[in-house]
């Protein structure tokens, strides 16, 4: 079956992405406007975050309960999130009701009111997003590993502090929608039952008059990462590592790809066989791949009782440095026969879609097509994985650890 | 959706939707097993035996079961809850006899001593993961005192004690006993070959044992209005929840209760939403109807502050008292079938879901209920049916527990735990 991808690059810089799922009823969209936390003022951090909270409070001839429930009655669910450099607009319903969901957004994205009054209550979830990472260790360490590993501003929580919070005013919060909100940079991508050529002629209506603004990019800051304890009175340590790796533009990427996926594909893989099956240490034990676009990254975590962090630790640490040493085919097969599923099975999915349609495009401002990601899957060989294990090997490690006790990386 | 059913001689039975536009199968394996089929000397031992499960048979060992799944790209995994134990697997379909080969051998476990030791330090590690989150821990707790001696208020994880004194031999005496062939139903949905699938499942399990197995309470039950204060210093945030009854999985009035429950406490655009989070007094508000077998429940569920706690129980109490006595409208109906609608077309797109959710209508009430009947079946609640189900069911007698650092609430002294 020919997928059906679409792409238009309107005057003003906005690009529209689209992907035709016809045996679908449903359709998802996603907007990523490049307005994340990495370019929330000094002292205003947490900026872009009330941002997203405030955005939705009344927009157009909408107030804030008109357009709740104009959303509602079209069966949209909905979700703005705040990442280090773009804010991200996700909805999804019936794809016949999609036009009119379009029509509500262009409302949200260009005419929010921003109203004062709302800010004090955004302001008080916004205070409670942060209380609440206390009681949950597993997300709290890989927040404070981000902060330390990434240099600025990438490493910006978008949390803010409470004390930044506090005195936030409503004027700092529409000056980054005045400044950081604009069509160049921004990606709108849609997947599901959809015509291309109304949707253009849509989005071209409702977006078409948006005034392009400055472009700078959060440009990372000279940087040394930093290892640290933080003491919390847990049952488990919480252990979060990352140390650097390739972006995804770079041809070495999917041998990046597949070696964490040898470390931590399926369940068969090293990091659940030997941390998990074999020794019994830990219920949750992972590596994933990271990228912005100014670099790419390990990252890996494990959660388990004090007194056998260190053990978890050091086999995870092993097992990682290890992994240079030796391939199997088997493993690469079975790395491949995984990415080639979860490939097929990603067209099942219209929320995938959209988000895989404007993540290529965000990265590498074009959309792969199956075939083109199958053959790179199929030309993966142990040695080219090797090569690139030499080219970039497990060091400068930063650990982050969260719990009663601090451990140490054993070289 | 062509829907099919077929049952082996043993008693296990076999549904399937084919929908070949898909390009994948999902297969489950749904035992009629959980934690409220645990004698108390078991408690934990349905989810520790999920686990066990991926340990190896007789022809594969643990590491087998791991590589096998993982050669033919498998999305699979399993979860226990109070009454269900499942098994599944999203499979491309040209590896649906490889894949069933492997589900249906773990369903037969060797439960050997050595793995069964190992494991157990796995799961002990997992409850003290969820004691570290006190929205689950207070879950947990909740659901007991709300329950009280019925056995839907077991935990599922059980404790570090029961799991630690559970033996091999306990665990294979539950096993034979739960896991008799007419005690599982197994679910396929996606592109797949429906004459051929049953004979993979014959060639696999005809072999299984038959058991008298049943359920004992299968009984509505209905929590006393109380206010239970749990106080555990190092929790950060105030959690409250607030418990009643409901009608069971196989009542028509679930989709009233469903629909209620949404326009009540939807994480947006609610009652409970308006009233608590748009002001910014709770950090969430949350509502939901939650089916089991011969019960119902309603649950609601609010975080926030520990300072707020106190008057968000009393704005989420004025919220229920409102709706007992004045319902909801006919607009706010419409948005929640909207919502509902939206959501049931979503979740059917993939074959994991459709697998799912015949299953989930098939265990409880004997009916294939395809998506259109479902939506229609949303379609046709009215706002009578909605004050019915009320009367019924109220929801301003609740069941309140509340969970943090405070020391009393509402004049109510805290149990530290």
């Amino acid at each position: 079956m020919g997928q059906q991808v679409y792409q238009h690059t309107f005057a003003n810089g906005l690009v529209l992405l689209a992907e035709r799922m016809d045996h679908v009823r449903s359709a998802a969209f996603n907007f990523l406007v490049p307005a994340g936390c990495a370019f929330d003022p000094a002292g205003h951090g947490g900026a872009a975050s009330v941002l997203a909270g405030l955005i939705t409070r009344g927009a157009g001839a909408r107030g804030s309960r008109e357009l709740s429930l104009a959303l509602d009655n079209l069966g949209v669910d909905s979700d703005e999130s705040v990442g280090a450099v773009n804010m991200r607009f996700w909805g999804s319903t019936l794809a016949r009701n999609v036009p009119a969901a379009l029509d509500i957004y262009a409302d949200i994205l260009l005419r929010p009111h921003l109203p004062e009054e709302e800010l004090e209550p955004v302001v008080a979830l916004a205070i409670q997003d942060i209380q609440s990472l206390e009681d949950a260790p597993q997300s709290k360490v890989m927040v404070e590993l981000r902060k330390r590993y990434y240099p600025p501003p990438m490493n910006k929580d978008r949390r803010g502090t409470v004390a930044e919070l506090e005195a936030l005013t409503i004027g700092a919060v529409r000056a980054v929608h005045a400044s950081r909100f604009r069509p160049n940079g921004t990606i709108l991508s849609v997947a599901g039952n959809v015509e291309w050529e109304p949707l253009k002629e849509q989005v071209g209506r409702l977006f078409g008059d948006w005034k392009p603004g400055a472009t700078d990019d959060a440009t990372p800051q000279p940087h040394v990462p930093q290892s640290a304890h933080i003491h919390k009175d847990t049952s488990q340590t919480q252990i979060a590592l990352a140390y650097p790796s390739v972006t995804i533009t770079d041809p070495d990427f999917y041998h990046a790809r597949a070696a964490v996926s040898v470390l931590s594909g399926g369940m068969s893989s090293r990091l659940f066989t030997e941390v998990r099956e074999k020794r019994g240490l830990c219920y949750s034990v992972y590596a994933t791949h990271e990228s912005l676009k100014t670099q790419g990254s390990v990252l890996a975590y494990a959660g388990t009782r004090a007194e056998r962090a260190q053990e978890t630790l050091d086999v995870t640490l092993n097992e990682l440095r290890r992994l240079k040493d030796g391939i199997s085919d088997d493993e690469l097969d079975r790395v491949k026969a995984g990415l080639k599923s979860s490939l097929i099975m990603q067209e099942e999915s219209t929320s995938a879609r959209a988000g895989a349609i404007a993540t290529d495009w965000y990265y590498l401002n074009r959309v792969r097509s199956f075939d083109e990601i199958q053959a790179i899957i199929d030309g993966l060989t142990p040695a080219k994985i090797l090569a690139h294990l030499e080219r970039h090997p497990v060091k400068n490690v930063t650990l982050v650890t969260l719990g009663p006790k601090p451990l140490e990386v054993k070289e | 959706m062509p829907f099919h059913s077929h049952t082996l001689p043993n008693g296990l039975q076999l549904i399937g939707e084919t929908s070949p536009a898909a390009r994948s199968v999902a297969v489950g394996f749904f035992v009629r097993t959980g934690s409220r089929d645990e004698t108390p000397a078991e408690s934990g031992v349905s989810h520790f035996l999920e686990h066990m499960m991926f340990k190896g048979t007789e022809r594969r060992s643990a590491e087998d079961v791991n590589l096998d799944f993982d050669r033919i790209g498998a999305n699979y995994n399993a979860y226990t809850s109070e009454e269900n134990t499942v098994y599944y697997a999203a499979l491309l379909p040209e590896y649906l006899s490889q894949g069933v080969d492997i589900l249906a051998d773990i369903l037969r476990p060797s439960l050997r001593a050595d793995d069964f030791d190992m494991e157990k330090k796995v799961i002990l590690e997992e409850i003290e993961m969820y004691e570290d989150q006190p929205g689950s821990v207070a879950w947990d707790r909740a659901r007991r005192l709300y329950y009280a001696n019925h056995p839907l208020g077991n935990s599922v994880l059980g404790t570090k004690e029961s799991v630690g004194a559970l033996t091999p031999e306990q665990m294979r005496g539950y096993f034979t006993r739960r896991y008799a062939a007419n005690n599982i139903v197994v679910s396929v949905a996606g592109n797949f070959d429906w004459p051929r699938f049953v004979e993979l499942i014959a060639a696999k399990c005809a072999h299984w044992n038959t058991d008298t197995v049943g359920r004992s309470q299968r009984t509505e039950w209905r929590g006393e209005p109380a206010l239970h204060v749990l106080t555990r210093e190092k929790v950060q945030q105030e959690y409250a929840m607030m418990m009643c009854g409901g009608p069971p999985a196989h009542s028509r009035l679930r989709y009233a209760a469903d629909a209620l429950a949404l326009a009540v406490g939807d994480d947006g655009g609610s009652r409970l939403y308006w009233a608590l989070v748009d002001p910014g007094h709770a950090d969430s508000a949350d509502c939901s109807y939650v089916e089991n077998d011969g019960n119902g429940a309603v649950y609601v569920s609010l975080s926030g502050e520990p300072e707020a706690t106190e008057d968000n129980i009393a704005r989420a109490q004025q919220v229920l008292a409102e709706v007992q006595a004045g319902g909801i409208t006919a607009e706010e109906l419409h948005q929640a079938k909207s919502k509902i609608l939206s959501r049931v077309v979503r979740g059917s797109e993939r074959p994991m879901g459709r697998m799912q959710a015949i299953a989930a209508a098939w265990t409880y009430t004997g009916e294939y209920r395809d998506v259109d009947t479902e939506l229609a079946n949303f379609e046709a609640v009215t706002l009578a049916d909605v004050r019915a189900y009320l009367d019924a069911y109220p929801i301003d007698k609740q069941t309140v527990v509340a969970f943090g650092k405070l020391k009393e609430v509402c004049g109510v002294t805290g149990t530290p735990v």
